[in-house]
């Protein structure tokens, strides 16, 4: 149990910088999840969290003391590695003792504590096997006992999940949300995969090109992302970002869209503030509206004509595609409510409409 | 049909019998000269002379053997294989262990600890592997003579050593390539330093590359001529140079049985380590191309 601070810290190497002033702080009990596509930095920033990489420049603080120059054992953490780096020549109890041996913990502690974190993962039966003999699910759970048995003041994953298949993968997803609920442990997970971060994380930073995009819990990074980049990269399929015009209804502001037939498409009731409507009164916006957002309309209701070209039903709900402000846009709707080559008339959720600056792709407030 | 199906099949086994004919028939012709060896080493001298030389032994004596071993001359001494065989274990021995440990050191250094100018440091370890045996031959003389090691058997263990190096650190390093640095990457956050990790974990995991490592130093090394006729003499030579000695000495008859015995047993260490080990030699070097 800890809070992490990372204050202002960059990396470089040579001329080529991977971090440009990251600042993240999470206090105690938080799980963080670094999110972002490959070469993003989030790694990077993990492994000089651990102190397996050195810092440029900023300062990394574990509850509330500097860590920069501190060697990876001696700031009390704990990793998993994807390709779960266990010892192959030993067994999985020595792999699980190897740590607590080095720091000189008794054998009778070193044993109850094996013991209690195999309980803890169901693996007890699997102590006296090599990392070889066992599936990859298992291994997964042997590297988290290893990093388990030291009671770390942080837990550090880097895309722990990665190398499992689709269904274990969303098993031990589960598995370590429960774990962090049980344990209460301060997490810092990295990964690339936005499902992981939504279900795990009390905190998600999304990360581009060494720097912090957003950083906020996951519903709001979902619902109200800052800028376009977080909002297409948040949710599958991602967030509809098309072009359109702020203007000055008669009841209000409103948001018109081009349609294919060479309409317009005018919904009101966008909340913007006061400022933001003086600002982009009558000039071009990025409306970005969730799949989810849009629902067939009721008669009488406020829509937007969607000439629907392709349907994709999943089950629970069913895909719908079409052409607004010139950009392909995906529907979220109710199963059997809409056929390709139909057009329907869509009503769209005002409350989670977000707007964008064109140039900036800044969320307007 | 039932006929065309036959005469198929027949024909196919006269392929066989050529393909299995002609391989035995170059085998026996490779094993010729090791059955002339064994065949010679066990007849008397009277029988070699009086007979044929491929035949087998009439009465079969290991009295040339016992000769090789204990009374055969080297040079004025007649002393026979025993202490050079002796001399060339204290050089072989010293000389695989510290080069395989110095190989496996740099190998580890070069993979999970790399420092700037890492690559180029291992291409010039490589060049020392395509180094001509000649070349080292007059500098290194002169380094045994100022080390004051010129004519013993810690200075070929030295020269050794030195050389097969460039050898040892190609396999480690090759071979460590492929263990992922996330592995020493978590051995540092248990708080393994760089001995720790290199005895508990990187060496219990390169067994493999270790046994061809010792295998290649051995034979290369219990081999050698070049250096042992170089940098030793007399009472310290190693068994190749006496086995010379032993041939090339003659009073009166040419001894052929002694001569092969002798052959046969400075031969017979890298024979043995290549039966007892031989399999882990090519599973070592096929390692590393599949994770485990």
């Amino acid at each position: 149990m800890a809070t992490l601070e990372i204050d202002r810290v960059r990396k470089a190497y040579g001329n080529m910088e991977v971090l440009k002033e990251v600042s993240i702080s999470i206090g105690s009990g938080d799980f963080l999840v670094l999110l972002g596509p490959s070469g993003c930095g989030k790694s990077t920033l993990l492994n000089m969290i651990a102190g397996l990489e050195g810092i440029t420049a900023g300062q990394i603080r574990i509850d509330g003391d500097v860590v920069n120059d501190l060697s990876p054992k001696d700031r009390d953490i704990a990793m998993v590695f994807q390709s779960y780096a266990l010892y192959p020549t030993m067994t999985v109890r020595q792999n699980i003792e190897f740590g607590m041996k080095i720091r000189g913990v008794p054998p009778a502690e070193r044993d109850k504590a094996t013991r209690e974190a195999a309980e803890l993962l169901q693996m007890a039966h699997l102590l006296d096997r090599r990392p070889s003999q066992l599936s990859g699910g298992q291994r997964q759970r042997v590297a988290m006992g290893r990093a388990l048995v030291r009671h770390p003041k942080l837990f550090l994953f880097d895309e722990p999940l990665s190398n499992l298949d689709a269904k274990l993968r969303v098993d031990m997803r589960t598995e370590i949300k429960r774990l962090h609920q049980r344990l209460g442990t301060t997490i810092v997970y990295v990964t690339h995969d936005q499902i992981e971060a939504m279900t795990l994380a009390t905190r998600v930073a999304v990360m581009k090109d060494g720097i912090v995009q957003h950083l906020d819990e996951p519903q709001v990074v979902y619902d109200r992302p800052a800028n376009v980049y977080v909002a297409r990269f948040v949710g599958s399929p991602a967030m509809n970002i098309i072009p359109g015009r702020l203007i000055e209804g008669a009841a209000g502001p409103e948001l018109e869209m081009d349609q294919p037939d060479g309409g317009k498409s005018r919904i009101s009731g966008v909340a913007v503030s006061e400022d933001a409507r003086r600002q982009y009164a009558g000039k071009p916006v990025l409306v970005g509206i969730r799949p989810e957002g849009f629902s067939v309309a009721e008669p009488g209701q406020q829509a937007v004509q969607a000439a629907i070209e392709v349907v994709e039903p999943t089950g629970p709900d069913t895909l719908a595609m079409f052409t607004l402000g010139g950009v392909e846009v995906i529907a979220r709707l109710a199963p059997r409510t809409a056929h390709a080559g139909q057009t329907a008339r869509l009503a769209v959720e005002m409350a989670k409409v977000v707007l964008f600056d064109p140039q900036t792709e800044i969320r307007i407030d | 049909m039932a006929s065309e199906y036959g005469s198929a099949a027949r024909s196919r086994m006269i392929g066989r019998a050529f393909i299995y004919g002609s391989l035995v028939l170059l085998a026996a012709l490779y094993l010729m000269p090791l059955w002339v060896m064994i065949t010679t080493s066990l007849k008397s001298l009277d029988e070699i002379y009086g007979g044929s030389f491929i035949g087998l032994p009439q009465a079969v004596t290991f009295e040339a053997w016992g000769k090789a071993w204990s009374q055969a001359c080297i040079g004025t001494a007649c002393t026979g294989l025993k202490p050079y065989f002796i001399n060339s274990l204290m050089m072989v021995v010293p000389a695989v262990l510290l080069s395989t440990g110095i190989g496996a050191l740099n190998g580890y250094v070069l993979t999970k600890w790399r420092f700037r100018g890492a690559n180029l440091v291992f291409g010039l370890i490589l060049f020392g592997c395509f180094l001509p045996f000649q070349a080292v031959l007059l500098p290194m003389a002169q380094v045994l003579g100022k080390l004051g090691l010129s004519g013993t058997i810690p200075g070929l263990v030295l020269v050794h050593t030195v050389y097969g190096i460039c050898f040892t650190t190609l396999f480690f390093r090759n071979y460590f390539v492929t263990i992922p640095d996330e592995l020493t990457k978590a051995a540092q956050i248990d708080g393994a330093g760089f001995f720790r990790i290199f005895f508990s974990i990187m060496l219990p995991a390169a067994l493999p590359i270790m046994v061809v490592s010792c295998i290649w130093q051995f034979t290369q090394i219990w081999n050698d001529f070049l250096f042992g006729v170089s940098f030793t003499a007399g009472e310290s030579s190693p068994v190749t140079v006496a086995l010379n000695n032993v041939v090339n000495v003659t009073m009166g008859r040419k001894q052929y049985n002694v001569d092969m015995a002798a052959a046969m047993i400075a031969a017979l260490p890298t024979l043995v380590v290549y039966v007892v080990a031989g399999r882990y030699f090519v599973r070592g070097l096929t390692a590393g191309a599949v994770k485990g």
